[in-house]
């Protein structure tokens, strides 16, 4: 935290000079899992937004940008979650409410933005609903359907007829497999089998066995970031599933920048749907992870860096077409129809429903200059959330 | 009930019932909170219901010697009920609190005979399978809780028709601590009464209960399921102030943290668990402001001194103070 404002001050103290005398602070409360399973989200997230404000200056508007972080770990009690933000609201007086990593860090607050009148950028949290649920929400990461339904599609129109869908036990776990089986037997295909595997479950070998004597032409997975993907794709490279030509598909959560050096070479070939690749080919994209890279040496960028750092672009231009005022009604107003060009390509923030609309790619794991990394090849532009339709 | 000879000097506790001027001004604390600090009510009021989370963990841990590490199961049935109560239009929360306290009361009810039949260890194992088989079923019955999502929809009526819950956490300020402060004052009569004293009696020696008369397993199920409905009052209170359930309200860390609380505070002594759920929660508070990151650390380091130099916590340490102070006077 205090390293934070003092880089902060820092980069500020040029811009102060010039511009004079300012009007005051803009607040910005981030509620976000600092500590616990979804430590990561947050330090990715935070990453996002700190770079966009050395990248930018911190001065919006005339308005020097302040931030204010709130742990809420871990991230999926409800009660903590809306305490912080009633604390930012009341106690630090904030203008904005950001952040949002989970599902049902979002779904609490969002009563408190729509009963205090404060704008709510979501940058991570991926259930299809959220931005239905308060009118001053909007949204810059993406949505659960909206990143499952174009590897569906892609797979119908590839060769592939039969699918067993293999996906954790667990609420987006239905929901991936439900927009999944949707739109792949709406394009003709069949679904070979189902099942659902217990959250933190590591041996798969069951599962498995079961679908290489099903023989499907792919494999729909589905679980959460992290040690059960991991597990999951040692089993079937250990058991020849490839080998029998049963291909794996995914979403690209599962093998996202921050995981995917975790599970090394048996990530190679999976295809999976996804808005973001740290190999995404664009000048945009360049400057971003060339920057994010020497701000953090460690770190590799990831969706939710981009989505973060988006979401700060969100609140600036916004902001600069409302004149710093960060009234929810005009904030929200200004951000309709916002478009610009992300490091992950082309958005735009759908006037209608506040949700992002993006361009999904589908991509290949391969080895790039030692480094796996997800390969462009296909994709599906300017794709709306289709869990609203 | 009769009343049971004993070795031990029961003077204090028949003293107690009468109000201590200490406690009067420990419970006029909450008063002046409110108006030292108006912007952390809903600090405060989440402090109020963990209180009498920690105060129904008392009643079977600090009293009955049942160890449980699921208790957070009755929390979470109230919880839920309470939310689903307020979700299909019975919102008046006084109402809320009744049912979920029966329910929760039903469960613990239930689960007693299961939790009763082992040992220390036995018992450990059983309330943690209770809990994590109720954790995964909320977590399974995606269309009835939310599942991870969290149950949303949970619109609250004002209390008694007259205080709607508002955004400065006033309404549900006053309403905690009104209900924690007259589910400690029933406490309080219990554990002072004979009840309660054959309670402290089977703490201390279980065999020899049965020979002065007292019904040790019925005694025991009976202040289970004491505990389970005010757990599952706790966590109807922390769904009525806050208007969503998550499925943290089931989860271990959850019932980790209420037992570190009240061994923080003292157990068996019904004041213990308060003064454990303010300075933990309030530790909690500050150290996570002054670094998001590594406040856990400090936390730690601090559970670690208690345990080390203050084995009866808070309280004890206070009841050594006050006898070093009197044996001098």
């Amino acid at each position: 935290m205090r390293q934070l404002k003092s880089s902060i001050a820092a980069a500020a103290l040029a811009f102060f000079a010039a511009a004079g005398a300012q009007a005051a602070d803009l607040k910005i409360g981030l509620i976000l899992p600092m500590t616990g399973p979804f430590a990561s989200h947050g330090k990715q997230i935070t990453n996002g937004i700190k770079l966009y404000l050395a990248q930018n200056g911190d001065t919006i508007a005339g308005r020097k940008v302040q931030l204010i972080i709130k742990d809420d770990a871990p991230g999926t009690s409800g009660d903590v979650s809306k305490r912080n933000a009633q604390e930012l609201v009341i106690q630090d007086k904030v203008d904005i409410l950001a952040g949002f990593s989970l599902t049902p860090e979002a779904f609490a607050v969002a009563p408190i933005a729509t009963e205090a009148k404060k704008p709510m950028v979501v940058m991570n949290a991926a259930t299809s609903s959220i931005t239905t649920k308060s009118d001053y929400i909007v949204r810059t990461s993406m949505t659960l359907p909206q990143t499952t339904a174009p590897i569906a599609s892609w797979a119908a129109k590839n060769k592939i007829k039969t699918v067993y869908t293999i996906v954790a036990d667990y609420g987006p776990g239905y929901d991936a497999e439900g927009q999944f089986k949707k739109t792949f037997t709406a394009a003709g295909g069949q679904i070979a089998g189902e099942v659902r595997v217990p959250v933190n479950s590591n041996d798969f070998s069951p599962y498995l066995q079961k679908v290489k004597d099903t023989k499907p032409d792919a494999v729909f997975l589905f679980v959460p970031n992290g040690p059960m993907g991991i597990a999951f794709m040692k089993g079937f490279q250990e058991r020849g599933l490839a080998q029998a030509g049963i291909k794996l598909i995914a979403t690209g959560d599962l093998i996202d920048e921050d995981v995917i050096d975790a599970i090394g070479d048996p990530a190679l070939g999976v295809i999976n749907s996804f808005h973001y690749s740290e190999a995404h080919k664009s000048p945009e994209n360049k400057a971003f992870t060339e920057a994010y890279y020497k701000a953090y040496p460690n770190d590799r960028p990831n969706f939710m860096a981009v989505a973060a750092y988006d979401g700060m672009r969100l609140i600036a231009e916004a902001l600069k077409k409302t004149g710093g005022d960060a009234d929810a009604e005009k904030f929200i107003a200004a951000a309709r129809g916002l478009k610009w060009m992300s490091p992950r390509g082309p958005v735009e923030i759908d006037p209608a429903t506040r949700d992002i609309v993006q361009t999904v790619y589908i991509r290949k794991v391969e080895k790039v200059g030692g480094k796996l990394q997800n390969i462009e090849f296909d994709q599906v532009p300017e794709f709306k959330d289709p869990g609203k339709q | 009930m009769a009343i049971i000879p004993s070795p031990v000097d029961l003077a204090p506790l028949r003293r107690a019932p009468a109000w201590r001027t200490a406690e009067y001004i420990c419970w006029l604390l909450p008063v002046a909170a409110y108006f030292l600090f108006p912007t952390s009510l809903s600090l405060l009021s989440q402090m109020a219901i963990t209180g009498l989370f920690a105060l129904s963990l008392d009643l079977i841990l600090g009293y009955a010697g049942i160890v449980s590490l699921g208790h957070v199961a009755f929390f979470g049935v109230g919880a839920y009920a309470a939310g689903l109560l307020a979700k299909y239009g019975y919102g008046d929360p006084l109402l809320g609190l009744a049912i979920a306290g029966t329910v929760a009361a039903a469960v613990g009810y239930l689960s007693s005979f299961l939790v009763l039949r082992g040992s220390d260890l036995t018992r450990l194992m059983v309330t943690l399978g209770v809990a994590m088989m109720l954790f995964e079923a909320a977590n399974k019955l995606t269309e009835f809780t939310g599942g991870v999502d969290g149950l949303q929809g949970v619109d609250m009526k004002p209390v008694l028709g007259l205080f709607r819950f508002d955004l400065y956490g006033k309404t549900a300020y006053w309403y905690s601590v009104a209900v924690l402060f007259v589910f400690f004052w029933l406490a309080r009569r219990i554990v002072h009464s004979p009840f309660g004293l054959s309670l402290r009696g089977i703490k201390q020696n279980v065999i020899r209960m049965p020979a002065i008369g007292a019904p040790v397993h019925a005694r025991l199920a009976a202040v289970y399921t004491l505990g389970a409905a005010y757990a599952g009052v706790a966590g109807a209170l922390l769904t009525q102030t806050t208007q969503f359930v998550s499925l943290d309200v089931l989860s271990f860390p959850r019932s980790a943290a209420v037992m570190l609380m009240l061994v923080l505070g003292g157990t068996g002594s019904l004041y213990g668990a308060l003064i454990g759920t303010l300075v933990f929660m309030t530790a909690h508070h500050f150290l996570s402001n002054l670094n998001p990151q590594y406040w856990q650390f400090w936390l730690g380091a601090v559970l670690v001194l208690v345990v080390l130099f203050a084995r009866d916590g808070i309280m004890g340490i206070a009841q050594t103070v006050i006898k070093r102070v009197r044996g001098k006077a």
